[in-house]
């Protein structure tokens, strides 16, 4: 019930920010260009505007998760909005599970609108629906709400803007630490084969989520894998928001 | 039963590169009996608002243990029977006043349609019912503290805990607070309000509490804080020739302060006012008023923070 409360609150506060709308609109324009370059590739006209779609999905998603997320704790103690609602019997945790909530159906809604747009315009230019497009966007969704997990972490017990440098930082290296991993194999000493080692025990293997080119192009990954980097998603998200939790208990709400 | 206990309260936070630790509490030892009207006084950065904080849960304590309704403050569910109000309050934004009160219901966990007639009610009381649904940016100050005032009593708390409720607000602000709070007082709840103003707390309080750079200097009655005892009288004359004036200048305390045709003295006994009631009606001229003044509240808080500086 208080979880759902701070939910509702922390949507209807994503929803009125006007960055929201913004990037929407960024996203649309971007799928909405790329029939410009259809043009120029006779023949892969759809696979452009998959291609394109799915990136811009996931980097307007990506966007909304890190300058919100890392918003949704520190701006309540900023404006100390924070106060009337932890002084009732509100826990901490649930504060943290209501602002999670609350960021994943923005997103929810906001993928789905960006994936409405994506499939209408494939069916426009192929004359058919393209279904092999929803685990890309499944999994897409579930890395996004890993990253606004990692937002709240670190907004938990830091400003915005170095939660938004951190939360970028697990992208980043999130996304490489399979090519890192593989470099560091065939070429990299002791030393960089150690450090990389410890990185993927760290940080969540990202690229496992980004699966879109494979999908644009027909490769049928299987059921299991996309079921297997679900798991592997929920894993790191549960362990974000569990030291969300731990330490904003800790935290003195000054 | 006690409303709120504490025992050897102690806050230290850490400031500075260094975190260097800062003791803001002293091993405060504080019991606020149920249906008590509670004035927590002190200067500014004396620890009100971190006692105050600690008492809701949004600070730790960092040594001893608190008690609110006989439930250990660390327990979120104590809050339940509790209100809250904190200092210049700030909600959200693009909420109406409405659409808050239901926030707050809900997270009070009460039920929809109890929550509903309590904030119709509320909005009454704190007589924001016409602008139920604006939302809060729009509102004033004074409003915004009232808003503040019903969602605090939610839930029909038994124990309200204010911070600072008059802070900022122009008189009628401040009066139409402090008329919510002496409500509260005629209905039997536990009040216990932090303030530096001493003249509401004076009117308002059962008990006050002095805090001095986070510790206790005193607690208690305000009429065992301040005696019964009358410290002097002040008398008021009119149409005193100015001999008389100068003459009985020499019995007031203070030098006699003359506006227009009246002067008033200020004298120690009663004695003195035998003497300057008779020497005013042989002089010809009249006697307006005779008050006899207490010690108040803010001479005992300047001379307890005075001793505080001393010490």
């Amino acid at each position: 019930m208080r979880i759902l409360a701070i939910a509702l609150i922390a949507f209807t506060e994503a929803v009125r920010d006007r960055i929201l709308y913004s990037l929407l609109a960024f996203a649309l324009a971007m799928i909405g260009s790329s029939t410009v370059l259809v043009s120029l590739s006779v023949g892969a006209e759809g696979k452009i505007v998959k291609d394109l779609g799915l990136g811009a999905i996931s980097l307007v998603g990506i966007l909304i998760a890190v300058f919100i997320g890392v918003g949704l704790v520190s701006r309540e103690i900023e404006r100390r909005t924070i106060y009337t609602v932890m002084a009732r019997p509100t826990r901490r945790s649930e504060l943290i599970l209501g602002k999670f909530c609350g960021l994943g159906l923005t997103l929810l809604i906001n993928v789905a609108i960006m994936a409405l747009g994506l499939l209408g315009l494939a069916r426009l230019l192929e004359g058919r629906w393209s279904p092999e497009l929803l685990p890309a966007i499944l999994l897409a969704f579930v890395e996004l709400l890993l990253l606004t997990a990692a937002a709240i972490l670190f907004s938990a017990f830091t400003t915005p803007t170095l939660s938004a440098i951190f939360t970028l930082s697990v992208f980043v290296i999130g996304r490489l630490i399979g090519d890192l991993q593989t470099f560091a194999e065939q070429f990299g000493g002791v030393g960089l084969r150690v450090l990389v080692t410890g990185l993927s025990y760290t940080f969540p293997n990202l690229s496992r989520f980004n699966i879109a080119e494979a999908s644009v192009h027909g490769v049928q990954l299987g059921a299991g894998y996309v079921l297997l980097t679900l798991l592997y998603g929920v894993a790191y998200l549960v362990l974000f928001l569990a030291a969300a939790m731990a330490i904003f208990a800790r935290r003195d709400l000054k | 039963m006690l409303a709120i206990r504490t025992e050897g309260l102690c806050k230290d936070y850490r400031s500075g590169f260094w975190a260097r630790r800062t003791r803001v509490l002293h091993a405060l030892d504080l019991t606020v009996e149920a249906g008590e009207t509670f004035g927590y006084l002190g200067p500014n950065g004396a620890g009100k608002t971190t006692t105050v904080k600690i008492l809701v849960g949004l600070v730790h304590a960092s040594a001893g243990r608190a008690w609110l309704l006989g439930k250990d403050v660390r327990d979120p569910e104590v809050r339940a029977a509790v209100g809250f109000l904190p200092e210049s309050p700030s909600f959200y934004d693009y909420l109406t006043g409405e659409e808050f009160l239901t926030y707050a219901a809900r997270l009070a966990g009460l039920p929809r349609r109890l929550a509903r007639e309590q904030i119709r009610g509320l909005l009454e009381v704190v007589s924001l019912s016409g602008a139920r649904r604006l939302q809060l940016r729009k509102y004033s100050k004074g409003m915004l503290q009232r808003i503040g005032l019903a969602q605090a009593l939610l839930g029909d708390p038994g124990l309200v805990i204010l911070d600072e409720p008059m802070s900022g607000l122009d008189p009628i602000g401040r009066k139409e607070v402090r008329d919510i709070m002496l409500r509260l007082r005629a209905e039997g709840r536990t009040v216990f309000f932090s303030s530096h103003i001493i003249p509401d707390v004076e009117m308002i309080c059962d008990r006050v509490g002095i805090l001095l750079g986070g510790r206790l200097a005193r607690v208690g009655r305000l009429d065992e804080l301040l005696g019964t005892e009358v410290e002097s009288v002040e008398v008021t004359a009119v149409g005193l020739p100015a001999s008389t004036v100068e003459e009985l200048g020499a019995l007031s305390l203070v030098p006699p302060l003359t506006q227009g045709e009246r002067t008033l003295f200020r004298l120690r006994g009663e004695l003195d006012v035998d003497k300057v009631l008779r020497r005013v009606l042989e002089s010809g001229g009249r006697v307006a008023s005779v008050a006899p003044q207490k010690r108040s509240l803010e001479e005992l808080f300047l001379a307890e923070v005075r001793a505080g500086t001393q010490r």
